[in-house]
């Protein structure tokens, strides 16, 4: 995590639907490790069918072209579909909780600060306030930015979730089923 | 149709049903409860020497029959002993199940006796694994593992179950549907595609047909022949496909990579079109990367749509079963044939004919010992074209590769991808069992043997007749022709006699007869035929023939690591020189 304004170059985000089983973050995760891909963020959670879930990936690629990260991806038998979120036509959002130094002299100036970006003060305590701030990357960056200079004493922040944008589904798609075959007949 | 019965009954039955003929491995606590209904079973259990050897076996099994190979091994230490298998499987596309046993579901996590955490061990080796806990689960995991071992590119599944799964009373169903919603393998080739491809190989001046492993995994060569022949465009087989294309055929250029034949590198690396079949452009087929066959275009079909573009750029990219592909081509090209179109690669069918001609595959006898490229040809001359040959990995596999002529798939069976010393014996194994008809020959080095020989202890008592050539020349010998050429000579660790003594350690006549075997020796380049002779008349027992071998024998033509393809050596310092103004 940088608080500086992330590079562009090389990035990709991924929608991937995968089958809610156990293990399946563990061998999404190993793959990139092993192919030496570099994750830049990753969220998954349920999705609107209980059996499937939802990665979004971002992905930082060097010499890698996206197109071998997503054949190598749609191999792990449990990645049911991979769809690339490109820029134009995505919403992305990262959560964030960050714990802010607020004393009773730069209290109002943190909380101005926090109503700009129309994030939300979610606890309180006689020094400090937590605050809740969804948003892009380039959001989240500019807020820590400017709150950076009254003390930032902690900071959580999820993995982007993204969506394409429009009517379209990603997960319109039956999960069809395939007969058991026979045993292949010997040489 | 449901009864009840127990995890382990449901675990052998479901076996069953999945086609099962024959399993190695070894029981042990976790996956005890198995091993009880197994002795009631149909189904064949080989009692291996090393849960390795079982790996090997499997593997074996599967490349020389084509069916699923099946292995089986208690949790912790015996379940991490498949590793090496797998991997190897999965390097070369093996169709095999691994069931392995695992420590009470309640146990997970806790450090218990035997535990490992094998599904996460093999994750990154195996196309699939699954950890069942719930017994109701065994039937379909197991069709599951099955089907996915055996369909679109073949690997290793393992299948993990715990113990009190095993114990457990539950229902046994065999599944009527699989529910893979994210495994689709595609096997018909688009035929834009098809049209593509064939647009090409009629443009095309100097094409030639790189054949790979996934051409004897789709059971295709008929297919090859008919479509090689048909068109008239030279052959390459890769290691992995020796036997795809007879060697014997007039279109064959032999195998390519960092020890193939001069007219394989070089016929690749002038050509003009590729036509890669089954094949991944492997850096020991392709060399330096960037200055691999500078002028071809790639038509590339293989069922892995990873493997089209990952080294190489694909012109014409077909994803697909090689046989479909090479079905749908024939089509196509016939068709053109009878239109009147064909391709004209006159002028390169004799350029490589030339170069064939000028540059065979050979060997210089050395002024004292046997000669090792001598006993193997011999070996592939007398045994006849229907043996099946294994390998390990090292000289002896190059040399077994390059001297024996293969007219048939699924008769050589080796370590390609992962290149895994002791391979050759458990292999064998596992290739008789599959085939108990066919003359089964493990060719293995001396450092390989001492690796898994104690599975021939298996093969006498489990009456499976291998028969093994030791190409012992007392050294690990592909690692000191390494050190010959690269490390001034300077022989580091890869003598595997002690120094000085001048009784070899140890005697495999000897260690094979304590094995149940019979044991011969040959040290003679005149006695070589007579001790194949003989060996090939014992049917009753395993038998091993240890051939003493000289030691400075070394592996030609080849492309030293990294190097470009164009800097192929036909010996040592001699290249070979191209008349291209004949092209």
């Amino acid at each position: 995590m940088s608080i500086q304004p992330a590079k562009t170059g090389g990035k990709h985000t991924l929608s991937v639907l995968v089958e809610n089983k156990p293990g399946v973050l563990a061998r999404v995760a190993a793959l990139f490790s092993r192919r030496g891909f570099n994750i830049e963020s990753l969220a998954v959670g349920p999705t609107e069918h209980d059996e499937v879930s939802r990665m979004t990936v971002v992905v930082n690629l060097e010499n890698t072209p996206l197109e071998q990260v997503t054949k190598q991806l749609n191999k792990l038998v449990e990645v049911i579909k991979i769809v690339e979120l490109e820029p134009e036509s995505r919403v992305q959002r990262a959560l964030m909780l960050v714990k802010i130094t607020a004393t009773t002299e730069t209290r109002s100036q943190v909380l101005d600060t926090i109503q700009l970006f129309r994030a939300k003060v979610v606890d309180v305590s006689t020094d400090t306030v937590v605050v809740q701030l969804a948003g892009n990357t380039g959001k989240l960056n500019d807020f820590l930015r400017v709150i950076e200079p009254f003390g930032i004493r902690e900071l959580s922040q999820s993995g982007m979730v993204g969506m394409g944008r429009g009517s379209r589904s990603i997960s319109e798609r039956s999960l069809r089923s395939v007969a058991v075959p026979a045993p292949p007949p010997a040489v | 149709m449901s009864e009840q019965m127990t995890g382990a009954q449901s675990l052998i039955k479901s076996l069953e049903a999945a086609g099962a003929e024959n399993i190695f491995g070894i029981p042990g606590g976790a996956i005890l409860p198995a091993y009880d209904p197994l002795m009631d079973s149909k189904i064949r259990h080989i009692l291996v020497r090393h849960e390795q050897g079982a790996g090997h076996a499997a593997q074996g099994y599967a490349a020389a029959t084509g069916k699923v190979g099946v292995c089986m091994a208690t949790s912790g230490p015996g379940a991490t002993n498949l590793v090496t298998p797998l991997a190897d499987a999965n390097m070369d596309s093996v169709p095999m199940v691994a069931i392995t046993g695992q420590v009470g579901a309640a146990m997970i996590g806790t450090d218990a006796f035997q535990e490992a955490d094998i599904r996460g061990i093999t994750m990154p080796v195996t196309k699939h694994s699954f950890l069942i806990t719930d017994p109701a689960e065994i039937p379909l995991r197991v069709a599951e593992a099955f089907h996915l071992a055996s369909s679109g590119r073949p690997g290793p599944v393992l299948v993990d179950v715990t113990k009190s799964a095993l114990q457990a009373t539950t229902t046994y169903r065999w599944p009527t549907e699989l529910h893979l919603p994210g495994y689709r393998p595609v096997t018909r080739p688009h035929a834009k595609q098809i049209r593509e491809a064939a647009r090409l190989m009629l443009e095309a001046k100097k094409p030639v047909l790189y054949v790979g492993g996934g051409t004897i995994r789709s059971r295709a060569h008929r297919e090859l022949f008919q479509l090689a022949t048909l068109t008239g465009i030279p052959v390459v087989t890769t290691l992995m496909a020796r036997g795809a294309f007879p060697d014997s055929h007039p279109q064959h250029l032999g195998m390519p990579g960092m020890h193939g034949t001069v007219p394989a590198v070089a016929g690749l690396q002038k050509s003009d079109l590729i036509i890669s079949l089954g094949a991944r452009f492997d850096d020991r087929v392709t060399g330096n990367l960037d200055s691999f066959a500078p002028n071809a275009k790639v038509i590339h079909a293989d069922i892995d749509p990873a493997e089209i573009g990952k080294n190489r750029y694909a012109d014409v990219p077909i994803v697909g079963d090689v046989r479909e592909v090479l079905t749908d081509l024939i089509t196509v090209l016939t068709a053109e044939k009878e239109a009147g179109k064909e391709g004209d690669y006159e002028g390169w069918i004799s350029f490589m004919a030339g170069i064939k001609k000028a540059y065979p595959l050979g060997y210089d006898l050395p002024a004292d010992g046997l000669s090792p490229q001598y006993v193997i040809e011999r070996l592939g001359a007398i045994s006849g074209d229907e043996t099946i040959f294994t390998a390990g990995v090292g000289q002896h596999q190059m040399w077994a590769a390059q001297f024996i002529g293969y007219e048939h798939p699924n008769t050589w069976i080796n370590s390609g991808g992962l290149g895994t010393m002791g391979y050759s014996v458990p292999a064998a194994m596992g290739a008789k069992v599959g085939c108990p008809d066919a003359t089964v020959w493990s060719i293995d080095g001396d450092g390989c043997f001492q690796m898994t020989n104690q599975e021939l202890a298996t093969c006498a008592i489990e009456n499976i007749p291998i028969k093994v050539a030791i190409i012992n020349n007392d050294n690990l010998g592909m690692v000191r022709q390494w050190q010959t050429l690269f490390y001034g000579e300077r022989y580091s660790n890869t003598n595997l006699q002690s120094h000085g003594q001048t009784k070899r350690i140890p005697d495999f006549p000897k260690l094979a007869e304590a094995m149940g075997c019979v044991g011969l020796a040959c040290d003679s380049a005149d006695d070589v035929d007579a001790t194949i002779a003989k060996a090939m008349e014992i049917n009753d027992a395993p038998v091993v023939v240890d051939f003493r071998v000289n030691k400075d024998a070394m592996v030609w033509p080849m492309v030293a690591a990294g190097s470009s393809n164009d800097e192929i050596q036909y010996a040592r310092d001699l290249a070979p020189e191209f008349d291209e103004d004949d092209l």
